[in-house]
């Protein structure tokens, strides 16, 4: 078996027995959900409905301005009762449409299946997919229409479908690509034909055979569609990692994967739009991972989005006992969150409970200039180097050692032996150069 | 042995020689008052003056581009020391400005809501929910304004707050631009009552946030005779503010503010602790008709 990687990274322990043979359950429908007016990256929604407004499942709730936005469509049907800040799974209080549910579940009328897939144009196939709010469901949340514009003087040469899911516990992509296999080829094809691509890459880890067995059965057929399996490393399934082992070209510091002709998405998004295009059902629901050692009955459910993560914890039988954290998204880069009352959004795969560990606090100690965050490191940062100029506040001297280029995998603050919480300073530096740049930029603006 | 000697000797002396005649020949005129400035000035190198450091500033001064009194951590000491330099004739210099904390949720009276591990920087806190406080306005306690002020004048105190050293504040505003949630503000030290707060939600949920919390009651804008404190509101909320162009320091809001946020000092003559010395009117008793309980 053919099975390419990058240069750095590490082996991560995997976690995964405990939910990769469950099969995707639809969660059953709460009462409540929770829609945050931001689910994608870009400027938040304005809400199009009022307080008080029956909505339809489907209906379209809520919309931005501009190009790089993805709409929100209500997740079941019933009433809208408010317009209320709510903890947010990136880490920030936002907006939320509360819609009570009054269990009818009637579709919007907006949402007709289409007869005739097969006659859509390019451009058609890409007005479905931003109207259907669209995003990527890997974590990044980018609106998936974007990607697929025709930007002048580059070509899409490679489509890569990211099934590589290297977080430790998260198995929702390795479940829908056993459990809807034909639906992301399904997917990719109409991805292929939005961009007017040839290739189409699955890619996928080699811990996963059978969705790799199966995978290639279903597109044996197909000239145009590949999978690929890669070897079992992290981050894998970073976009710039993928892109290198699948085709061995590196993308440009501050550049797009569209600089080399490729465009990576999730295979959820190819399911999504799979969804989209063939049935007209607009991004209402997703699958999440819910694991740790922390909760009883680990599952993948199948998710209404604005579901809390406390109705689910609830409905996977509660914590093993006491908890030491909830994470929102993976071990390695989700987010630490102090409550389970945070609604699933689109970028949501996974939740991670972990069980409450009695040990010593570890602190930080002194860099003991090992280099092994360096070695690690899978973009060649010297993420010590930049870290002491952020403890500094040396700020342009961490732009000029790259600092913006870290996708913040947490690789270099697992291995560090002197406990040095890598990532947070690099993330700090990270905001503060983007922060000093903004304020660069609005003096020049002003003269 | 010898030779080694002679000839080292003989080399050393003709470096010297050369050496000499280099330094006599191309020196470099320095105007000595640049540096009798330089030495003058504090050196902490603050860049409150808008040069990068003090002998940016220095140079400046020698070439008359800049005024005099632009150094604050200087006060009027260093502005005297220099004018006598220049020999320029002493004006009156700008009012000493300190930093004042608009801020008394500590430990002990903010509420929160989760425990934070990270790494001691308000900004990487600041990041997450805006701080482990319930109330996200508030200070978050973790001492970036400490490790920024040039001068050391920032301590942390038991309660998780910034205490600051009024001997050593020098008004440069390092401090005021590393804090993430802007509840640091430079006001000039003949102002003593200031609003230690700078929440702006309703005045439920700021009292549910923090025991030392503007409720926006508007007793001390009702109560104050000059119409110099006002609870005034913006896009976020609102919060009482003091005009201090208005302000008499007569401290009647002081004694009828029923959280006791606004807090009147003693003047500044000598070195002494935030929170500890600052004059207060005794806690009401009774009733205080703010109309919150409605």
């Amino acid at each position: 078996m053919n099975t390419s990687t990058f240069k750095g990274g590490l082996h991560l322990p995997g976690y995964k027995e405990g939910t990769q043979g469950l099969s995707i359950v639809p969660a059953s429908i709460p009462d409540k959900v929770y829609l945050p007016v931001s689910q994608h990256l870009g400027a938040p929604c304005i809400p199009l409905v009022e307080i008080g407004a029956e909505v339809k499942k489907g209906q379209k709730i809520a919309a931005g301005k501009g190009f790089v936005t993805a709409p929100i469509h209500a997740s079941v049907s019933g009433q809208v009762v408010a317009i209320e800040k709510k903890q947010h799974p990136g880490g920030n209080f936002v907006d939320c449409l509360v819609i009570v549910n009054n269990r009818k579940e009637e579709w919007a009328d907006t949402v007709k299946p289409n007869l005739h897939p097969g006659d859509l144009t390019a451009e058609e196939i890409r007005r479905i997919i931003f109207e259907a709010g669209i995003v990527g469901l890997g974590g990044a949340t980018f609106p998936a229409h974007v990607k697929y514009a025709p930007v002048e003087g580059k070509k899409v040469e490679y489509i890569i479908l990211n099934g590589v899911e290297c977080e430790p516990y998260i198995t929702a992509d390795h479940r829908l690509m056993l459990e809807k296999a034909e639906r992301i080829v399904a997917g990719l094809r109409y991805i292929l034909k939005s961009t007017g691509c040839q290739q189409g890459i699955i890619a996928i880890e080699e811990n996963k055979p059978d969705a790799i067995a199966l995978l290639k059965k279903v597109v044996a057929s197909d000239k145009h569609i590949r999978v690929q399996a890669f070897q079992e490393k992290y981050p894998q399934g970073s976009e710039k990692h993928l892109i290198y082992a699948c085709t061995q070209r590196e993308v440009p510091i501050g550049r797009l994967p569209l600089d080399v002709g490729v465009i990576v998405n999730n295979v959820g998004t190819a399911v999504a739009i799979a969804d989209a295009v063939e049935l007209g059902i607009p991004l209402i629901e997703r699958v999440v991972t819910l694991s740790g050692d922390g909760i009883k009955k680990p599952a993948n459910y199948l998710v209404r989005l604005g579901t809390l993560f406390s109705y689910l914890i609830a409905k996977s039988g509660g914590y093993t006992g006491e908890i030491e954290k909830i994470i929102a998204g993976g071990l390695m880069m989700g987010k630490a969150v102090f409550t389970p009352d945070i609604p699933v959004i689109k970028g949501s795969s996974g939740i991670v409970v972990l069980k409450k560990v009695i040990q010593k606090k570890i602190r930080e100690y002194n860099c003991v200039r090992c280099g092994k965050c360096m070695e690690v490191c899978p973009l060649f940062l010297e993420p010590t180097t930049i870290v002491k100029l952020a403890k500094r506040g040396l700020w342009e001297e961490a732009a000029q050692n790259n600092a913006l280029s870290c996708i913040e995998c947490g690789s270099c603050a697992y291995v560090c032996p002197a406990r040095i919480p890598l990532v947070q300073y690099l993330r700090r530096a990270k905001q503060a150069i983007s922060v000093t740049r903004a304020k660069v930029k609005n003096v020049g603006g002003e003269k | 042995m010898i030779y080694a000697v002679l000839s080292l000797a003989v080399l050393g002396a003709l470096f010297g020689i050369v050496l000499g005649v280099a330094n006599k020949k191309f020196a470099v005129e320095v105007d000595s008052r640049v540096e009798a400035v330089t030495k003058v000035l504090p050196g902490a190198n603050c860049g409150n003056c808008g040069f990068p450091g003090c002998s940016g500033y220095a140079e400046a001064i020698v070439a008359g581009t800049v005024s005099l009194d632009a150094c604050t951590p200087g006060r009027e000491e260093v502005y005297h020391k220099i004018a006598a330099i220049m020999g320029v004739a002493v004006g009156a210099a700008k009012e000493r400005k300190v930093v004042q904390l608009l801020c008394k949720g500590g430990r002990e009276n903010a509420a929160f809501l989760y425990k934070y591990e990270g790494v001691q920087d308000c900004h990487v806190a600041a990041a997450m929910f805006k701080g482990p406080k319930v109330c996200s306005y508030g200070c978050l306690g973790l001492g970036s304004c400490v490790q920024a002020c040039p001068f050391g004048g920032i301590q942390m105190g038991a309660d998780q707050l910034p205490v600051i050293d009024y001997e050593l504040c020098s008004g440069c505003g390092v401090c005021v631009n590393s804090c993430p949630q802007h509840v640091l503000k430079l006001v000039e030290v003949s102002h003593l009552v200031h609003v230690r707060c700078s929440n702006k939600e309703k005045g439920k949920q700021a009292k549910e946030a923090c025991a030392v919390a503007c409720i926006k009651c508007k007793l001390c804008e009702k109560n104050c005779p000059e119409g110099a404190i006002s609870v005034v509101a913006d896009a976020e909320g609102s919060i009482a503010v003091i005009d201090y162009t208005k302000c008499t320091n007569c401290g009647i809001c002081v004694e009828k503010c029923p959280t006791r946020v606004i807090e009147k000092m003693l003047p500044l003559t000598t070195s002494f602790v935030q929170n500890k010395d600052f004059t207060a009117g005794q806690p009401p008793t009774g009733c205080q008709h703010c109309g919150l309980c409605q």
